[in-house]
């Protein structure tokens, strides 16, 4: 069963089974990760704040690196007006970042390679991103969906487009992550399978395929949280600037 | 050798990714709705707690870190400008300072320059007086001593050809007649030294 490159992804519960009513809320490896992600950003961050010095230690320039780089990030992709969403943006990124980044390691659960996991997290956003619009621009934040400068011909078909293109933020979103994470964990299984399969004489191709993939993969956890979040500035962006 | 190793290769290949179908048709687990809600439940919890701890406690410290970093480090470079145009002015009040004692070095200088040579020409000029005085008296006396000596030597001279005379002839002469002859004699002599 072990061999299974999809077993990694099951979940299953830790400890008593929990319930709210007729809902299943058990604790399970995700909860886990998702705890252990959590606290290691708190812990790591929470350092990294603690001390006033005017030379930083390593904790504390980690913690202010990404801070600045958050902020960069965002100031670049949405502007001044987007600084109250700071936070959010800064534990969204944050958040993906560690669970992508713990999942790296062996016989650990990835959050983010569960389409229910980053779904949730898209939705959110998108919702967030259509109320915040709205509340800025009132009906107005409809022009989003007509562009300026398109004849009056083609307009019909465009506004349809952007609308399907708009509707489905949430499902790129989500599906960007958790396909990426999922397809990078199988392959990273079934190289490691191949690796075991193949023995001492035929295992040495994969296994430096693997090595090579892990170091993929590790860019990869990187770069789709970075993408998450630069997405989420720039959804954030229309709301807020509405100049498409 | 390679071959067969590239054979082998490709039959567990095969082999594999039966596996990995059989998994397929399996079915991924994360389209198994059995622990969505919880799933749910425990990110809206997690990331709840970390977006709250993070907003509250921990972000307001990392931009007040940065924020007095930067300040801290703007009030320095301003005191080291301060600093620096302090120790400039400074350096010019040490320089002003050197270029008026030097000045001042020169203005004594030149005053006691002057106040010597003055008082070499004071002193000179009253030693030049002193000698020509001197000269004057000395040349005086050296006139009389001249002029008398031309009467003694006159009168000497008359006493002389008188007695040598008197010897020679045994008889008084008249002494003013010897002395006309004597002064003649004399002028003589002197318009022959003359001419």
């Amino acid at each position: 069963m072990a061999s299974n490159p999809m077993y990694q992804f099951n979940v299953y519960r830790i400890g008593p089974e929990i319930k709210l009513g007729s809902v299943d809320i058990s604790f399970t490896n995700a909860s886990l990760f998702m705890v252990i992600s959590s606290l290691a950003i708190l812990i790591i961050f929470n350092l990294g704040a603690k001390k006033k010095t005017l030379i930083p230690d390593k904790l504390q320039l980690l913690s202010e690196l990404s801070y600045s780089f958050v902020a960069k990030m965002i100031s670049d992709t949405a502007g001044s007006k987007a600084k109250p969403y700071f936070s959010f943006i800064f534990s969204l990124f944050m958040f993906v970042l560690f669970c992508n980044m713990f999942g790296m390691i062996p016989y650990a659960f990835t959050v983010t390679s569960h389409i229910i996991v980053t779904f949730v997290l898209a939705a959110f956003i998108f919702v967030g991103v259509t109320i915040i619009g709205f509340m800025k621009h009132g009906l107005g934040y409809l022009k989003l969906f007509v562009p300026s400068g398109v004849p009056i011909v083609l307009l019909p078909l465009i506004v349809v487009i952007e609308i399907i293109s708009y509707l489905s933020r949430p499902i790129s979103l989500s599906v960007r992550l958790f396909a990426n994470m999922m397809a990078g964990h199988t392959m990273m299984k079934v190289f490691g399978g191949f690796v075991i399969s193949l023995g001492i004489i035929g295992g040495w191709l994969p296994l430096s395929f693997s090595v090579a993939l892990t170091g993929l993969e590790i860019l990869v956890a990187f770069l789709q949280a970075y993408v998450f979040a630069i997405l989420t500035c720039i959804y954030l962006n229309d709301a807020l600037n509405l100049h498409h | 050798m390679l071959k067969k190793i590239v054979i082998l290769l490709f039959v567990t290949c095969f082999a594999c990714l039966d596996i990995v179908f059989a998994a397929e048709s399996g079915g991924m687990p994360q389209l198994n709705p059995e622990f969505w809600i919880s799933q749910i439940f425990w990110l809206i919890i997690t990331f709840g707690i970390l977006f709250f701890v993070l907003t509250k406690v921990i972000l307001p410290k990392i931009s007040d870190n940065l924020e007095t970093r930067k300040s801290q480090i703007l009030e320095n470079i301003e005191t080291a400008d301060k600093q620096k145009e302090e120790s400039q002015k400074k350096i010019d009040e040490y320089e002003k300072i050197i270029l008026d004692s030097k000045l001042k070095a020169k203005s004594y200088f030149n005053e006691a320059r002057e106040k010597i040579l003055v008082d070499i020409n004071k002193k000179k000029v009253a030693l030049e007086k002193d000698l020509d005085e001197e000269i004057s008296e000395v040349e005086k006396e050296l006139s009389d001593l001249k002029n008398k000596s031309g009467e003694k030597i006159n009168k000497i001279a008359a006493e002389t050809s008188a007695e040598l005379i008197q010897e020679l002839i045994g008889e008084n002469v008249n002494s003013s007649s010897i002395a006309a002859i004597v002064e003649e004699q004399t002028r003589i002599n002197k318009e022959t030294k003359d001419v």
